[in-house]
This record gives structure tokens, sequence and C-alpha cells, in this order.
């Protein structure tokens, strides 16, 4: 009795709650037929956000990769100082609110900042265009792909690593044949997070993005723009494509943890 | 004195470890995390710095950022409240009973951490409208969500619920079936023992997965701004006032209630951390 009490207010509540808003979002979307949502989604400006949007994930995805990598590497297998005050550093950007987080770029990125008005009289300007949207996704984003890969680097242990260099390996070929296959799908795994959060995030971007239509709106801001038009079909269309997007993350996620060795289920 | 010296060097030797690339990956860490992270928060304390005490405390006792402090935080702990309840609920009932759909609750648990922020916010509007599904339903009972600070208590809490369930999970996990066993042999009742042997053992998982909570809906915008009606002293987040501020180039005024927010994050994260550890010493201790 007690369990079929409790079953069903968890689902209730996860219904009521998670599912409901997410249904809300495909019934207003399609409410006027397929016809008009796929003409909301090509809408030039849409369109033109949804690249932006891409454009940025890809920009940032590789760096994340290569900056994860190294700091992974550094802290799990040398002792230095500072190392634990730089791992608290990588993880700060999970503490701070995503509109603190664009403050503090505009800060000092910014024309009125030390090092945006420095870089000013060359011509260099680093805020409200795509470097600054770039700038902010890395920020937001940095802490995932290190924080999935150190703990199994950690957990391997470096006597393989060690066996190689005595063999004569040189450190790439210690990396790519002895270090990759154990991390393989840790780095896959704290890739796929980081993406959907630089393809999702949205106040920090908001704040450093300059909000050009057609040119530094990315789909986040496009669906508030839309919305404050009064353009509610095309904000709820625009708003499938991220929704779908983010079931896709939940399922690959779902489907890389069960080769992650430090992930069971659990995010 | 090379005697002396000796051994120390070679301690010193063993201790460093002799694979290659230190230079390389630290060098890349450092310059990032550099440019990235440490520059953008000293350009917050920069700003920070520049600010008189008076101009600190003219910006916070403004009668406009007091009613968004008092909005922002008021909203926050009542999300934060429910996500401790039915974050406690969804964890227990997702660890200690089989039923059919179970992986999908579990899945679905993560699914407002997917779901960008602005997209739950017209998400949250659609459905809490008037003409929404459940705003249509609340409209003739005279309640009214959208637009009004009810609406920001649940964006705070689709937001981050998943923090709460997933701090607990494990824990529950964990726990050993043997000991409520043993205190319902004793002569405890359910509740007693739910009490006072599983709550306790719970309670560092409750206690941070409720803070993680609270530090995300203190700073959670995307969701909240759809649905808040933004009416200045009423349902206007500090996050927006921060933006507002901004967008009149009042960069001082937007510094100030940014660094007080920020500070007030981290001293709940830090006071977190310091109760954790308490909470595991008494918890080892009493075993």
């Amino acid at each position: 009795m007690r369990r079929i009490v409790l079953v069903s207010l968890a689902i209730l509540f996860a219904i009521v709650v998670i599912v409901l808003p997410v249904a809300a979002i495909f019934t207003r979307a399609f409410a006027e037929g397929l016809g008009v949502w796929a003409q909301a989604v090509t809408e030039p400006e849409t369109l033109a956000a949804l690249r932006l949007t891409v454009l940025t994930a890809l920009i940032v995805l590789p760096i994340n990769i290569v900056f994860g990598l190294c700091a992974a590497w550094a802290i799990a297998r040398f002792r230095f100082p500072g190392r634990r005050a730089l791992l608290v550093l990588i993880e700060v950007p999970f503490a701070i609110s995503p509109i603190v987080a664009g403050l503090c770029f505009l800060l000092i990125y910014g024309a009125y900042g030390p090092v945006g008005g420095a870089l000013q009289p060359y011509g260099v300007q680093l805020m409200f265009n795509l470097t600054g949207i770039v700038l902010v996704s890395l920020f937001v984003t940095c802490p995932f792909v290190m924080r999935e890969v150190l703990p199994v680097l950690a957990v391997s242990g470096e006597d393989e690593e060690r066996a190689a260099l005595t063999l004569g390996a040189s450190g790439w070929q210690i990396f790519r044949f002895v270090t990759f296959p154990n991390i393989t799908w840790a780095l896959v795994y704290g890739a796929i997070l980081a993406t959907a959060r630089a393809i999702g995030e949205f106040g920090a971007v908001s704040v450093v993005s300059g909000a050009i239509r057609g040119q530094t709106m990315t789909l986040p801001l496009q669906i508030e723009l839309l919305y404050n038009d009064y353009n509610t079909t095309g904000a709820f269309a625009a708003a499938t494509v991220l929704a779908l997007l983010a079931l896709v993350t939940l399922v690959l996620r779902g489907l890389v943890s069960v080769f992650h060795p430090a992930r069971g289920a659990a995010p | 004195m090379p005697i002396l010296q000796t051994p120390i060097d070679a301690i010193r030797r063993r201790r460093r470890s002799p694979l290659p690339g230190l230079g390389l990956t630290l060098g890349v860490t450092v310059t990032f995390v550099t440019l990235i992270v440490l520059l953008p928060l000293s350009g917050l304390a920069w700003q920070l710095a520049g600010l008189a005490p008076s101009d600190y405390l003219f910006v916070m006792t403004d009668a406009r950022t007091l009613a968004a402090l008092r909005v922002t935080i008021s909203a926050a702990l009542l999300a934060t409240l429910l996500n401790g309840i039915f974050g406690l609920l969804l964890a227990w009932v997702l660890v200690r009973y089989r039923f059919p759909g179970r992986t999908a609750l579990d899945a679905l648990v993560d699914l407002p951490f997917a779901l960008p922020t602005s997209v739950a916010g017209i998400a949250l509007v659609a459905l809490y409208a008037e003409d929404g599904w459940i705003g249509g339903l609340l409209a003739p009972l005279g309640a009214q969500v959208a637009y009004t600070w009810w609406g920001i208590v649940i964006a705070m809490t689709f937001t981050s619920i998943p923090f709460a369930v997933r701090a607990i999970q494990p824990l529950i996990e964990e726990l050993d079936p043997a000991e409520e066993a043993a205190a319902t042999t004793l002569g405890a009742s359910r509740w007693q023992t739910f009490r006072s042997i599983t709550l306790p053992q719970l309670s560092p998982g409750i206690l941070t997965g409720t803070g993680l909570s609270f530090v995300r809906s203190l700073g959670e915008f995307g969701a909240v701004i759809f649905i808040a009606g933004n009416i200045p002293y009423e349902t206007e987040i500090a996050s927006l006032l921060i933006v507002i501020r901004l967008d009149e180039f009042d960069y001082p005024a937007a510094a100030a209630i940014a660094g007080t927010m920020l500070a007030l994050s981290l001293v709940v994260l830090v006071a977190i951390n310091m109760a954790q550890t308490r909470l595991y010493r008494r918890l080892e201790g009493g075993t």
C-alpha cells in the first residue's frame, strides 16, 4: 500500500513538473500543423541563429577537449604547487550564475574593461560578437571534460604509462596507445555534456551577445526574441529544435554511460 | 654537506613522476584558466574595488534592489524546500522500488539539466498561462501562477530538482537494510525507523542536494524571466536587475549586485562543505 502511494506520488510529481512542460512545447509548436512548424523553423533569422549556435558549439568543443585532457593529465599525473587551487578554479564556473558570468566577461573584455579597453585602439573587439559568445561558452563548459577524465586517470594509475616509457615510447605514443583507450568514454561523456551546455546556454551569452538580429543571436536567445515579438509559433518551433537536441543528449549520455567506468546511470 | 643533500635529492627525484608532458599540459591549462576563469573574475573584483563603500551601500539599499533580493531569495528558499521533499521522494522510490517505467523515471530526472533554460522558461509559460493546461485549471479557482512570485518558484523548482535527487540517491543505495530491520525488531514503528535511523544517514545528501538547489535557484535566469512577469518591486529577480543596470551602462550597480549574489552563493557552498565534514564525522563516530 505504502509502496503504491509513494511510487504514484513520485510519478505524478515527475509528470506534472517535468513531462508536462516539455509536452506543452511540442503541442504548441505543432498546434497549427506541420507545415506552419516547418515554415517557422526555416525562417531566415531562426536559421541564422541555429547556424551561430552550431558554429559556437563546433569552436568550443575542440578547445574544451584539448583543455580538459591537458588539465586532467597535469593534475592526475603530477604534483606541483597550486595544484589544488587550479582544481578549484576549473570548477568555479559551476558555482557562478550565468548572468554574473556574463557580467565578469563584460567587465574585463568589454570596451570599458582593462583588457578590452587596451585592445580597442587596435580595432580588436572581443564582446558583442562571435568571440564574446565563444569566450563565455568556454567559461560555462570548462569543467565538464576535466571532471569526467580526471577520476578515470586517477583510478587507472600510471603503471602502464611508465611501462610504455621504459619501452621507449614517446609522449604522444604513450597518450595515443596507452592513456587514450582508457579514457575514451569518459572523454566522450564529458564532451557530450559540454556541447549540450554550449548549445543551450542563455544567461551568460545574452549578456555578451549584443543581440544583433540575424547576426549575434544564438538559438536560445532567438526563442526569447520571437516570444517578445508575440511570434509564439516561431518561438515554440525554435524551442522544439533545442528540446529535441536535449532529448538526443539524454539518450547519448545513457548509451555512453554504459561504457564509462566512473558512471553508472547517474549523471 | 653533500652527504646530507644527496638523500633529499633522491627523495625529491623519486617523487617526481617520470612521465612526460608536464610543461605542455600545465602550460595549456594555466593559460586557459587565466584567460577564461581568472581574468573575468578579476574583472568583477576590479570593478568592485573601484566602488566606494558608500556607493556600494547606496546601490544595495535601493528599494528596487532590496525588493529583487527579497523576491529571489524567498522564491529560492521555497523551491529548495520543495526540492528537498520531492527530491527525497523521487530518490527513495527510484532506489527502493521496482516498478514499470522506473528506468524512464530515472532518465526523466535529468531532463531539466539537459533542457536549455530558455526552452524551460517558454515551456513553463505555455503550461501555466491562463490558456495553458495547468493555468486553465487554476484560473477558475482564482489562482494565478504565471507572471507571479509562484511562477518564479515553479521555474526554480524545475531547473534544480536534479541536484536534490542525484545527491540523495547514492546515499539511499548505501543504506544497510539490516539496520532498519534491527530497529523494526526492537519495536520501532516505520516512522520512528525512518526518522531516527534512515534520515540521519541521508542528511549529508539532503544537505548537499538542497544547498546546490538553492545556489542554482539564486542564479537562475533563463527559465525564470519568461514566467516571472518581471514587474519591478514584485516579480523582478536579482539577475534581471543586473541585466537592467547593464543596459543602462550602470556598471558599478550591476557589479555591486552581482558581487553580493556571488558572495552569497559562495558562503552557502562553503557552509555546505563544512557542515558536510561535521555530519560525516558525527555519523562515523556514532557507529
